[in-house]
């Protein structure tokens, strides 16, 4: 236990697996807890047999006391007395229900003709988040660079930035569905708002941290301003420009939610407000899910591919480099673990 | 300086009368450089004046913050002279250049290119075509004796042979001088040494003018041709020094009596002999332990 809580240490690889099953075991183990111990919570009666109260019906859920003081009445006037079992509100479904509506909220049709499917919405979502953070960056990333390689540029463009950036990207759905329509188009530019200009700072940021000696060094061996940017000042951060862009993107999914909701809502959100309106909650935390799911493995791809493209940086043998190495056939110089010896 | 002259064998002194008939490669005329400091402008060089001949081996020596690396700074055109001009093949110098090669106390090579694309990137940025500088770096690689680690990232090298790379680095721009400061001083004792060795076996086979700058009295001895002392506060030029130790040079040659009078010049120098305590001065206090036993 005490080699665990060792600081500066890096964790074996047993622990590092160990602790993240964890990480996920044991709010699981809680909802489980909260879900099948009928004692734990459980501050509602689910109806078994109605008995002789008229109102209640097999199946409905209702208050603990609501039901004790049907159920008394009924006794003093010696009727049928209804049962019943405890049971969670119906906005917590338990792990097996989730974990069903998983796959079933896939296969079962929308409500309502002509709504989307789980799939169709899921779908939507992605190319909403693609096309705002492709725009996005595909303006911010290079206007970043710059900001973070030419004082000058930095100047003219951050101010304003930093002062648009405070303002809420929420703030613009009514404008954008004025200037772009109601469908994707609004939706997508609230993410490019959302994103780009903290994308812009984030990565000047990253651009500046670039140790001078290298910029120094490439500048005696001859490399003019815009040789400098390109050759030096980018390929030295491009590890932390990756990184950035990779939280970026996480950011970008944060404001999804609000984004689809603008004009005719749309995408996951519209699926989930759907299923709430019906009371289908286990839907509504399969998509949730889903959602953590498609950001955890986007996250996961990325870093495996980041830590591949940027061996130079991460000279470190590792499984996920020797499967690239195999799979490519060795065709870069790989490091094997060892300093060459000076001869 | 006359005491120093006199040890100069015929053929050292032989060198020197050659030495001078080159042309001039640096002349550097009344350099000064001033920072604004908190408590007015901080003078860290002032009125340095000199020349480097064509293949001399110039070491700058003097204690620290003597404004040696913001000498090589103006010289390489990282730093504007507040003062004087700098002079490279009597052109003055605005800005950096290939045409001055540089190497760094830190480890500055590219950590995202091979060692071979780290040699190869003067010739890059200069347009020259690929295999042709491929095959030149090849060569520079050759020379540092590094061409089996062509293929390695530096963060695989050890830091002797990272400075070996940033060696070729500089030497493959071609430039006319070949600047350094003091880059071995991170390495350990003995691999710097050998990298004395291997820097004045390099200048032997390439015809390359360096300025060296070090505060490490022995490696400017064993290395230059002429020593410019300087002094602190402001940085002044002390003195300039032909070091009469012959050539080649050796490690050995530390015990040499030459090597040594010429040591005990520049110590003399640097470091004017102190005034004596006097015997009825109270020391400062210090908690002195009693059971010195101890320690044996
Ligand atoms: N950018 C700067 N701004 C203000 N003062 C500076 C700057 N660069 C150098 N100095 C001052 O100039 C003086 C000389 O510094 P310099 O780095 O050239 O010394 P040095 O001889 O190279 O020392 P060292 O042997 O420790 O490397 C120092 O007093 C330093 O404080
Ligand atoms: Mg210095």
């Amino acid at each position: 236990m005490s080699s665990l809580l060792t600081l500066l240490r890096p964790l074996s690889k047993r622990a590092r697996l160990g602790i993240g099953i964890l990480s996920f075991a044991l709010p699981l183990l809680v909802w489980s807890l909260v879900s099948y111990v009928p004692f734990l919570w459980h501050p509602m009666v689910r109806v078994a047999t109605p008995g002789d109260v008229s109102w209640f019906k097999e199946g409905m859920q209702l208050d603990k006391a609501d039901f004790e003081r049907e159920r008394s009445k009924v006794a003093a006037t010696a009727g049928v007395v209804p049962t019943g079992t405890p049971a969670n509100p119906i906005f917590l479904p338990a792990p097996h229900e989730v974990a069903t509506a998983l796959y079933s909220a896939f296969v079962t049709p929308p409500v309502l003709k002509g709504d989307r499917w789980l799939h169709e919405s899921l779908w939507q979502s992605i190319q909403t988040i693609f096309w705002g953070f492709l725009l996005s960056t595909a303006v911010g990333l290079p206007l970043g660079i710059y900001c973070g390689a030419y004082a000058a540029i930095a100047r003219l463009s951050e101010p304003v930035i930093d002062f648009i950036r405070y303002m809420p990207a929420p703030a613009f759905g009514a404008l954008m569905v004025a200037i772009f329509g109601i469908h994707l188009e609004p939706k997508i530019a609230i993410i490019v708002i959302g994103t780009f200009f903290q994308q812009v700072l984030v990565i000047a940021n990253t651009v500046r941290k670039v140790d001078p000696a290298l910029v120094e060094a490439a500048q005696t061996l001859g490399a003019k301003p815009r040789q400098l940017v390109w050759k030096v000042f980018v390929p030295a951060c491009l590890p932390d420009l990756y990184n950035d862009l990779r939280i970026l993107l996480g950011w970008a999914w944060t404001y999804l939610i609000v984004a689809e909701v603008v004009g005719v809502s749309s995408g996951i959100t519209f699926f989930i407000n759907q299923q709430a309106k019906y009371r289908n909650f286990p839907n509504v935390y399969a998509a949730i899910i889903i959602i953590g799911i498609l950001g955890l493995a986007g996250d996961l791809l990325l870093a495996f591919v980041g830590e591949r493209l940027f061996a130079w940086k991460t000279l470190r043998p590792s499984l996920t480099r020797r499967l690239f190495q195999r799979l490519l056939g060795n065709r870069t110089p790989l490091f094997t673990g060892e300093i060459p010896k000076e001869d | 300086m006359d005491s120093l002259s006199s040890l100069q064998t015929p053929e050292v002194a032989a060198r020197f009368t050659r030495l001078k008939e080159r042309p001039v490669v640096l002349d550097v005329r009344g350099l000064g450089r001033s920072f604004a400091g908190e408590q007015g402008p901080v003078t860290a060089l002032e009125n340095i004046s000199f020349e480097v001949r064509r293949r001399e081996f110039l070491c700058v020596l003097g204690p620290s913050g003597c404004g040696k690396s913001t000498l090589i700074r103006l010289i390489a055109g990282l730093d504007l002279p507040t003062s004087g001009q700098i002079l490279l093949d009597g052109k003055e110098v605005h800005g950096p250049g290939s045409d001055r090669g540089m190497v760094f106390q830190g480890y500055t090579l590219f950590p995202w290119r091979t060692v071979k694309q780290n040699v190869m990137f003067g010739l890059e940025m200069r347009g020259e075509d690929k295999p042709m500088s491929e095959r030149e770096a090849l060569q520079w690689l050759h020379l540092v004796g590094l061409e089996k680690f062509a293929d390695s990232y530096p963060l695989q090298l050890s830091g002797g042979m990272k400075q070996r790379v940033a060696i070729a680095r500089a030497l493959a721009n071609n430039p006319r001088i070949l600047l350094m400061d003091e880059p071995f001083g991170a390495l350990d004792a003995q691999t710097r040494a050998n990298m004395q060795q291997h820097l004045l076996q390099i200048w032997r086979n390439v015809d390359i003018t360096v300025l060296f700058i070090t505060h490490d009295l022995d490696e400017a001895i064993h290395l230059a041709d002429r020593i410019l002392v300087l002094k602190p506060h402001p940085g002044r030029i002390h003195e300039l020094i032909e070091v009469p130790v012959p050539r080649p040079r050796s490690p050995g040659q530390v015990n040499d009596p030459v090597f040594r009078a010429t040591k005990a010049h520049i110590e003399s120098l640097i470091h004017p002999p102190a005034p004596l305590v006097k015997p009825n001065e109270t020391l400062p206090l210090f908690r002195l332990t009693q059971r010195g036993d101890d320690v044996e």
